[in-house]
């Protein structure tokens, strides 16, 4: 690790874009995750800023592998990010199957108050995404999914 | 997956030597806890302490792991990481569970146990 070159102001107004293209597969996401934050390295980002890209990213991410795919890990998902001044623009885009009635899910917050044997062991997803992301928008297009979203960090 | 038990007092403390409980091991994680908490104490305390991330099913493995344990033992928390934390706060499974800052938190609360007790 060389000293913290990212202090250097030159860097906060330099161009920050990200592309990458990962199989739908779940360590390949983890590999992406880690991509993402070297990538944005150059922001300093403090943990919890750290914590929410790390987050939206694995959930929306996750979905694409579990849900688009199937589990099929042949599938391919092409991730890019830039640099806005508001934060930071994400875009996810897949070959996989649309989302259920061509909509994305609800994603509520699950009850506390639920019976031990009664408790969500899933669906925390889209909740979580819901909250932490900003101008999220889903498309069906000709050949994918396309998932766009801010995360007002940095 | 390393899941590491030690029996501190009425206590199975069980630490989960791994920085990441995400989709790529959810399933591995709840094995494991299902193994070793078969015949274990009445109290256990899962030390995440070494966890930086978890996710969705992650949560949901440990959610899960809480049922596998069942109503007439306890599954608590200790040493959440700031993401990890995060994640239980809004999901509100914070009040799910009984979480500690620490692991000696947690452990200090067995030692008083067994003294008064």
């Amino acid at each position: 690790m060389t000293a913290q070159s990212g202090k250097d102001p030159q860097k906060h107004t330099r161009e920050i874009s990200h592309r990458i293209v990962l199989p739908s597969e779940s360590f390949a996401v983890r590999r992406a995750l880690d991509s993402v934050q070297r990538a944005l390295a150059p922001l300093c980002l403090d943990v919890e800023e750290k914590g929410t890209i790390e987050l939206v990213l694995a959930e929306a991410m996750n979905n694409i592998v579990e849900h688009a795919y199937e589990e099929q890990p042949h599938g391919t998902i092409e991730l890019s990010l830039k640099k806005m001044p508001n934060g930071v623009n994400f875009e996810l885009f897949d070959q996989g199957k649309p989302m259920p009635e061509g909509e994305l899910p609800l994603g509520r917050a699950p009850d506390p108050d639920t019976a031990l044997g009664d408790l969500p062991e899933g669906g925390f997803g889209w909740f979580l995404i819901r909250d932490l992301a900003h101008d999220l928008k889903y498309e069906r297009l000709d050949k994918g999914n396309l998932l766009c979203f801010r995360l007002a960090i940095a | 997956m390393d899941l590491n038990a030690t029996t501190v007092g009425d206590t199975l403390l069980v630490t989960v030597d791994a920085d990441r409980i995400d989709a790529a091991v959810a399933i591995r994680f709840k094995d494991g806890v299902r193994e070793i908490v078969q015949n274990g104490p009445a109290r256990i305390v899962l030390d995440l302490s070494r966890v930086d991330f978890v996710d969705s099913s992650g949560l949901g493995a440990v959610v899960a792991a809480m049922k596998l344990v069942g109503a007439d033992r306890k599954l608590e928390l200790a040493g959440l990481t700031p993401t990890v934390a995060k994640v239980f706060r809004l999901t509100r499974m914070e009040n799910v569970f009984t979480i500690y800052p620490t692991v000696s938190d947690a452990t200090e609360v067995a030692d008083t146990a067994q003294r008064t007790g």
